[in-house]
């Protein structure tokens, strides 16, 4: 199936979960990334069981602590 | 109050244009922007604020000068090496500007400062180097209804937000909780490209200035993100303000100011 990931189109198996995802995708410090799905904030603790759907739109949000 | 001729003159690229012109103008002259932090992205933005008029800026910041933040931090010189960077910072932001008031703070922020400094500022700027301090700025904002930018800088990352408490989504609907000490690394360990702080700081201060003079729309509801490496950048569309967020949602969980542990690291010079 056909989804988005950080704006751009991506082939990924079907069934596919929010972890599988972080995972394939090399994630940085996954443990500590904001997912959204289709401008939804998904909560880490059901990354796993959160099945992806044809069309959906995935973002990863991540710390950035810097500014000095 | 009507401009003098040298203030038109000073001015009159912001006033030439439709959206903001003399009335605009006199909007700036009127605001008060704070900046916590006089570094890699305070340090910019103190010097657009400065530049643009703003009757008003408050510079918080508890550190002096120090050789390797000239890289980045260009409202400080090579001269002013061990001097308060606030003082520092407010000598640049006179030179460039004498119209504007500069109110140094030379502190930390913490729970029990943070209310007190931003009382008297239309909109905050967050330019603080640690996930204490930005969570710290995100509550006491939402909890006293202060619009700030929030931005964070890494090698050759940044980002930032603009937050209108009670109407866009803050930064604890993105981030729930600071991470653990050393979890994520901070610019002292991982470093970030000086210019980061020019891009990054330079819009903070455009929304300040949007956001004032009512100029444009602004970056609430969208995390805007910028990738040197690949030139790019992204306006993400963050989901509404949630019901689940801990700070400020309609029924709050936090409602007193946290002051988390700061990573030891972090204290070191
Ligand atoms: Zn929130």
């Amino acid at each position: 199936m056909k989804i988005i990931v950080s704006g751009e189109k991506k082939e990924v198996a079907d069934n596919l979960t929010v972890a599988a995802l972080i995972e394939q995708e090399k994630v940085e410090t996954p443990q500590y990334v904001t997912v959204s799905v289709n401008e939804e904030f998904i909560e880490s603790g059901s990354f796993a069981d959160r099945f992806l759907h044809e069309g959906d739109e995935v973002e990863f949000l991540y710390f950035m602590g810097g500014g000095k | 109050m009507a401009f003098t001729n040298e203030q038109l003159e000073r001015y009159s690229r912001h006033i030439i244009l439709k959206e903001i012109g003399v009335k605009g103008q006199k909007k700036l002259t009127a605001s008060k922007v704070l900046i916590i932090g006089a570094g890699g992205l305070g340090a910019p933005a103190a010097l657009y604020l400065a530049a643009a008029g703003v009757g008003t800026i408050g510079i918080v910041d508890a550190d002096v000068v120090d050789l390797s933040n000239l890289q980045r931090q260009v409202i400080h010189t090579t001269e002013d090496i061990g001097k308060k960077k606030v003082d520092s910072a407010a000598e640049t932001m006179r030179q460039i500007n004498p119209d504007v008031t500069v109110n140094t703070y030379h502190q930390f922020v913490t729970g029990d400062n943070i209310l007190d400094l931003i009382e008297g500022y239309d909109f905050i700027l967050d330019g603080t180097d640690n996930f204490p301090a930005k969570f710290l700025i995100n509550d006491a904002c939402v909890m006293a209804g202060k619009p700030f930018s929030h931005a964070g800088i890494i090698r050759f990352k940044g980002q930032l937000t603009t937050v209108i408490p009670g109407e866009s989504p803050c930064y604890r609907c993105i981030f729930k909780d600071p991470p653990p000490n050393d979890a994520v690394p901070t610019c002292r360990q991982a470093g970030v490209i000086g210019a980061m702080g020019g891009v990054i700081g330079s819009l903070q201060a455009m929304e300040a200035i949007k956001y004032i003079t009512g100029a444009g729309e602004l970056l609430a509801g969208y995390l805007l993100t910028f990738d040197a490496l690949s030139m790019q950048f992204r306006k993400i569309k963050l989901p509404p303000r949630g019901s689940g967020c801990a700070v400020c949602s309609d029924h709050p969980t936090i409602t007193k100011l946290i002051d988390y542990e700061q990573a030891a690291c972090e204290l070191k010079k």
